[in-house]
């Protein structure tokens, strides 16, 4: 991995970094490396390793663990209830991701579309959305969503709609629409001023030219805006997908607000199987897992900065 | 959406009406969006008298500040403590090893700076779910469990990679040349960095300190395993912690939003100080600005 291109003076043009190779970088990375090595590299090692293990009765008087090769592996992946979580992950995870990029996209270019003193009300709104610390975030929505006292309650019935008393979280379908009103409630923000400044870059007299030209609205979005702003949508899309695997805090306190059976995502399941069965072994081979679909969405992402780095 | 570009021979009139509508539709949206936010403030201005009624009150006339006050004798203060002990030894740390780490890859060329950049964005990617347990297992094993030391160096580590990409851009910024001509003028390499370069980073200290002090500030997942003591909640766990204590009886809801009011405030102070920075730092590259 010593990459050789680093120590190569490819480019005189970069005027002041020093191309002679000396021991002072090595010892300015050396308290960050060290730190990353004990509190991420050392229990990433180790969950490698657990999960090739077995932890039985035995272990707990103090026998080593057994190495059973892939057999962790193999008893997560032939369960029934792993692949339903695996499932609902990745279908509330693409649904959110692809949700919040409509809503997103559409709001950047209402942004774009309104008046300047319009904008910046729509843009103090969102920014205030998007500052609320999470767990303050899913406090409120299961106020607003609470059967009984709940205000969206309140509203759907007087809008004439029977909500009266329906409660949102006692089925898990009913907690993820919760959760996804909540996940998109804050992720649209982000994407929202993202594309917004992507947006700022289009070229007006190129719209111009082209609906002088007698291009239509949905025409100068699909061949002008959509391919000038896409490095900004793989972004934002990919981050989203990478975020949307990540929703531990959300369903965990909706799950606590009340509990329906078989609402369980990636992240509420190792925890239920690392901390709550105390299944070591099955919940690192499923963690594994996790990392391993991050990294591989993450590719693409790390590649895009990488660039702007070089 | 008619407007996008304005036409410049499309008739004035029909324009105009299409821009009022869409006026109309932002201002919507933006009611919409920051109603949420609102109801915590509003709810938590208001006694659970009035929050129980059938007919919801959207203003909060009449509200005092008695919730606050139930909320404060509540452990608030002790959280808090936690919290701020937690994020301070966190932030510090970060931002001085970040910011070595940041001057080595950005005015360094060394052997494996590449991997080194390639390893910090990746990490950065890694979701806390996919490792947690893990670390779980190692802080308890070492008997740190329910430790604020415990908690801080997995702070620490899961601040400093984007720490170290956000400060890089800044330290980037900043031309080598003028500390070389501080040196020419007869500086010494040390003085010249602390008297040039140092003083120009200020913004970018402040900006990823912020930004550290936010995840820090905000973390649930890591929290939760590590800090399952109850005296030793940070705000997130407390205010999980007011949900659950309110299940067993009837919900204080305004207990809860102005427990959650507390929360949020300080991070909504500090998240607008540095909004546009981070997502700079975020969509970097694909926005040319």
């Amino acid at each position: 991995m010593t990459s050789t291109d680093a120590t190569t003076p490819k480019s005189d043009t970069t005027k002041g970094v020093k191309r002679k190779t000396h021991v002072t970088p090595y010892i300015l990375i050396l308290p960050a490396s060290i730190m990353l090595l004990v509190a991420m590299g050392y229990p990433l090692g180790w969950q490698i390793w657990a999960s090739f293990m077995k932890f039985g009765l035995r272990q707990q008087f103090g026998a080593p663990p057994d190495f059973v090769g892939l057999e962790n592996y193999i008893s997560v992946f032939t369960n029934k209830t792993t692949w339903g979580v695996v499932a609902r992950s990745l279908i509330f995870c693409v649904a959110n991701a692809a949700l919040t990029l409509v809503v997103g996209i559409a709001l950047a270019l209402l942004m774009n579309a309104v008046s300047k003193a319009v904008r910046l009300i729509l843009q103090i709104c969102l920014l205030l959305a998007w500052a609320m610390p999470v767990v303050a975030v899913v406090t409120v929505w299961i106020w607003l969503f609470d059967w009984r006292r709940g205000v969206i309650n309140y509203i759907l019935t007087h809008l004439g709609l029977n909500f009266s008393s329906f409660n949102w979280l006692g089925t898990s379908m009913g907690l993820y629409f919760v959760a996804t009103v909540i996940v998109v409630w804050m992720s649209v923000p982000f994407v929202a001023f993202s594309v917004f400044a992507g947006l700022t870059q289009v070229s007006e007299e190129v719209m111009e030219a082209a609906s002088l030209d007698g291009a239509s609205a949905t025409r100068r979005f699909v061949s002008i805006i959509v391919p000038m702003i896409r490095p900004v949508l793989m972004i934002v899309g990919l981050l989203q997908i990478i975020w949307d695997l990540r929703v531990f805090t959300q369903i965990k306190m909706l799950q606590d607000a009340q509990m329906p059976l078989n609402s369980d995502l990636l992240g509420t399941y190792i925890y239920r199987l690392g901390v709550g069965s105390g299944d070591f072994a099955m919940a690192s081979a499923l963690s594994i897992f996790v990392l391993i679909i991050t990294i591989i969405f993450s590719i693409a992402y790390v590649l895009q900065l990488i660039k702007e780095d070089s | 959406m008619t407007t996008l570009a304005v036409p410049t021979r499309s008739p004035r009139r029909r324009i105009r009406i299409s821009r009022v509508l869409l006026s109309i539709v932002a201002i919507v949206v933006a009611l919409v969006w920051v109603f949420p936010v609102y109801w915590m403030v509003s709810s938590s201005l208001l006694p659970n008298v009035v929050l129980t009624s059938t007919k919801p009150r959207f203003f909060p006339f009449g509200g005092s500040l008695d919730n606050y006050e139930g909320v404060m004798s509540s452990g608030f203060l002790r959280a808090l403590g936690i919290s701020l002990q937690v994020t301070l030894i966190a932030v510090v740390c970060a931002i001085i090893f970040a910011f070595l780490a940041a001057l080595a890859i950005s005015r360094f060329k060394f052997r494996g700076r590449r991997s080194f950049v390639l390893a910090i964005l990746f990490i950065q990617m890694l979701p806390a779910e996919g490792l947690f347990i893990a670390q779980y297992k190692m802080v308890s094993t070492v008997g740190m469990l329910n430790t604020v030391i415990g908690i801080s160096v997995l702070y620490i580590a899961a601040v400093i990679p984007f720490t170290i990409w956000m400060l890089r851009g800044f330290v980037a910024g900043i031309p080598a040349e003028l500390e070389e001509s501080a040196k020419v003028d007869g500086c010494s390499s040390v003085s010249a960095f602390f008297r040039i370069t140092f003083p120009l980073l200020a913004p970018g200290l402040v900006a990823s300190g912020v930004y550290a002090f936010l995840q820090a500030w905000n973390e649930f997942t890591i929290a939760l395993v590590i800090l399952p003591k109850e005296d030793m909640r940070t705000l997130p766990l407390w205010l999980r912690g007011f949900i659950q204590a309110s299940q067993a009886r009837e919900t204080d809801w305004g207990q809860v939003m102005a427990a959650s009011t507390l929360v949020a405030v300080p991070v909504i102070i500090f998240f607008l100080i540095v909004q546009g920075r981070l997502t700079s730092g975020l969509v970097a590259g694909a926005v040319k600005g």
